[in-house]
């Protein structure tokens, strides 16, 4: 949910209970002013008709409301002596509405000269409560929406205004890339995005560093190892060349040599991709890829007739491509190493050129994990010689071109490469 | 034959000096940027190998002095940097070749001979092991004056196997020297034995009397019969 729309329901939602009890407020409060008013203007209309009385007998006889909104009746002196003033509402037809209406009646007793009593009944029409109420809720309802909607329109307008600095931030980290760092302070007055900006600058500062320095570390590593690790092949080739060693001495010398050979192949991988990552492959040139893709062809040739496997290249269109030309030949090698090594048993290899891409296509059993085939040190369980990085590598090459590179499975495993 | 190895790393200097020792050149070794200047400045070597990263000074100083000395034709740079700005800076200075550790000894013997060939023989770049004679610049191979139908690979192995007559060679520097690093993880390089099989088949036909012998685990080795 958009922080617009999160803002927005619990405004509602706050909004509805809010006008709710004011209304609630609002409606008795009202109520209790008419009816104060209503009262007021009996009173009074009770003082005018008593006066009226006591000059006007014949008013005195008038026992009914018919007309008018008043009826006195002569009550016995002895009942009357203790009634009160009395309110009360009651109902009354009324001939406009052919209906029951609600109206306020004013029960009084009244004397002429402390002898006579009489009881004066005064009416008053009423405010029509279910009328009020249907009202109120309807122009409440309208109050809610409009205000909902101006909330909506405010809040639209403050998030693209106030807002703007955080989605510009938030745009930033979103498109951010640790090796390209391109990430550029907001300007901002408000306090708040200042703080996020400082601190999001700062860490991104940090894991750049970090990054970088990881990057440097790997390499540096790895120029350290290759001198160790010469010194300790050479030294093993020597002592292998004394014909002082029994067969099992150098079967064992043979599968320590093995093993360093291994660890100098990971090495020399591990060096190529933070080289390739360190952008230590900057010289471009045009480089025909049919041509690159011919000799590698012809490289494995030897290696795929022992094994029985037949390599086929076939050329759509001539395809080249700018890009540093070392790269190139490790992108397309790695990618038809795989190839011949992973292969079935009598399989083949089908290397396809278009206008705009590399299909390369080799017989084998079983789909691979396309999702991390590409990632560093994946490997089957099966195979102990890779290094589990020939993959990574040619994704490396791959990224840093902008190369679109895809795995399928299809009876057939099938890497395709989008110049 | 006079070489002179400029290496800081003691082990290292070790083995380059022993692996040449037993071709029997004669070694010197310098393990500074000063004792190398000295060095290359009194005296002529045949062939110099020479470290681009030395503790007082760069490789590439040294092979700047022996530019202005007129002496780097006989240069090989062995550097742990697979560093393409290094080599061409290297080969531009006028170095002969760039050798990338970590590297096998039998490729380290393949390189320094045959700088030496080209620099003693002439122009005549062959080498000759009894009635076997292998011409590099041609890429022929003749046993007793008859030529060897070899293809591409299987010339580049007995050419490497002539070169390291009597060493032990590894599989793994075979397969690097002659097919190239894509090699690297196929299979062991079983793939290897079936080469030598057929070039062996191929002498034993024409009665050469080299023989290439396998090694246990290891390699194979070149003997003169």
């Amino acid at each position: 949910m958009r922080l617009h729309n999160y803002t927005l329901l619990y405004l509602s939602v706050a909004l509805f209970f809010i006008i709710g009890v004011w209304a609630s407020i609002f409606y008795f409060q009202m109520l209790d002013e008419v009816y104060d008013s209503i009262d007021d203007n009996l009173q009074n209309y009770k003082i005018l008709i008593i006066k009226k009385a006591k000059t006007d007998s014949t008013i005195l006889q008038k026992v009914t409301f018919d007309e008018s909104n008043y009826s006195i009746k002569k009550l016995p002196s002895i009942a009357a002596s203790k009634t009160k003033d009395i309110y009360k509402d009651t109902l009354m037809y009324m001939e406009n509405e052919d209906d029951l209406e609600a109206v306020r009646l004013l029960k009084t007793v009244f004397t002429i000269n402390h002898t006579d009593y009489y009881e004066l009944n005064i009416l008053s029409s009423m405010v029509e409560e279910d009328d009020l109420i249907e009202d109120l809720f309807y122009s409440l309802i309208w109050l809610y929406a409009i205000l909902l909607v101006s909330i909506f329109l405010v809040n639209t307008f403050l998030l693209r205004k106030i807002w703007k600095p955080f989605y510009d931030l938030l745009n930033q980290l979103e498109n951010f890339n640790l090796s390209s760092s391109n990430f550029q302070p907001l300007k901002t007055n408000v306090h708040e995005f200042k703080l996020l900006n400082n601190s999001v600058s700062d860490l991104l500062k940090k894991n750049i560093e970090l990054y970088t320095s990881q990057k440097q570390f790997i390499e540096n590593a790895s120029h350290e190892l290759q001198t160790p690790l010469a010194i300790s092949i050479n030294k093993l080739e020597l002592l292998a060349e004394k014909n002082e060693l029994t067969e099992t001495d150098l079967y064992m010398v043979a599968s320590v040599i093995e093993n360093l050979q291994r660890l100098t192949r990971l090495n020399k991988s591990l060096l190529l991709l933070s080289k390739i990552e360190n952008k230590q492959f900057s010289d471009e040139e045009t480089v025909s890829v049919n041509e690159i893709v011919n000799r590698l062809a012809e490289d494995f040739s030897d290696l795929a007739s022992f094994k029985n496997i037949s390599i086929e290249v076939v050329q759509h269109a001539e395809l080249s491509v700018k890009m540093n030309k070392d790269l190139a030949d490790v992108l397309l090698g790695n990618l038809i190493k795989n190839a011949v090594v992973h292969n079935s048993s009598n399989g083949y290899v089908k290397i396809i050129l278009e206008q705009d891409s590399v299909l390369i296509e080799n017989s084998g059993d079983q789909t691979l994990d396309a999702q991390h085939i590409f990632k560093r040190f994946y490997k089957n369980a099966a195979e102990k010689n890779t290094t589990g990085l020939g993959l990574a590598i040619v994704k490396t090459v791959a990224d840093k071109y902008g190369f679109e590179i895809t795995y399928s499975y299809n009876d057939k495993h099938c890497f395709r490469i989008g110049f | 034959m006079k070489i002179l190895v400029i290496e800081d790393e003691a082990s290292m200097q070790e083995i380059i000096k022993e692996t040449l020792e037993k071709e029997k050149y004669l070694v010197e070794s310098a393990t500074t940027y000063d004792s190398a200047l000295d060095k290359i400045i009194s005296f002529d070597y045949d062939c110099i190998l020479l470290d681009i990263t030395l503790p007082d000074g760069s490789g590439l100083d040294i092979l700047f002095e022996l530019k202005k000395l007129d002496k780097t034709s006989n240069v090989i740079i062995i550097s742990a940097k697979n560093s393409i700005d290094d080599k061409v800076a290297g080969l531009n200075l006028g170095a002969d070749d760039y050798l990338i550790k970590p590297f096998h000894i039998a490729e380290l013997t393949a390189r320094v001979k045959s700088i030496l060939r080209r620099k003693t023989l002439g122009g005549k770049n062959e080498l000759v092991i009894n009635n076997v004679k292998v011409l590099f610049d041609d890429r022929i191979a003749f046993v007793n004056k008859e030529a060897l139908a070899l293809n591409r690979k299987e010339f580049d192995v007995l050419a490497y196997f002539m070169v390291n007559k009597n060493r032990l060679v590894n599989k793994t520097s075979l397969a690097e020297h002659v097919w190239g690093d894509f090699t690297d993880e196929s299979d062991d390089f079983e793939f290897i034995y079936s080469q030598i099989k057929n070039l062996r088949k191929k002498l034993k036909d024409h009665h050469a009397e080299i023989e290439i012998q396998a090694v246990y685990g290891i390699g194979y080795k070149l003997i003169a019969l």
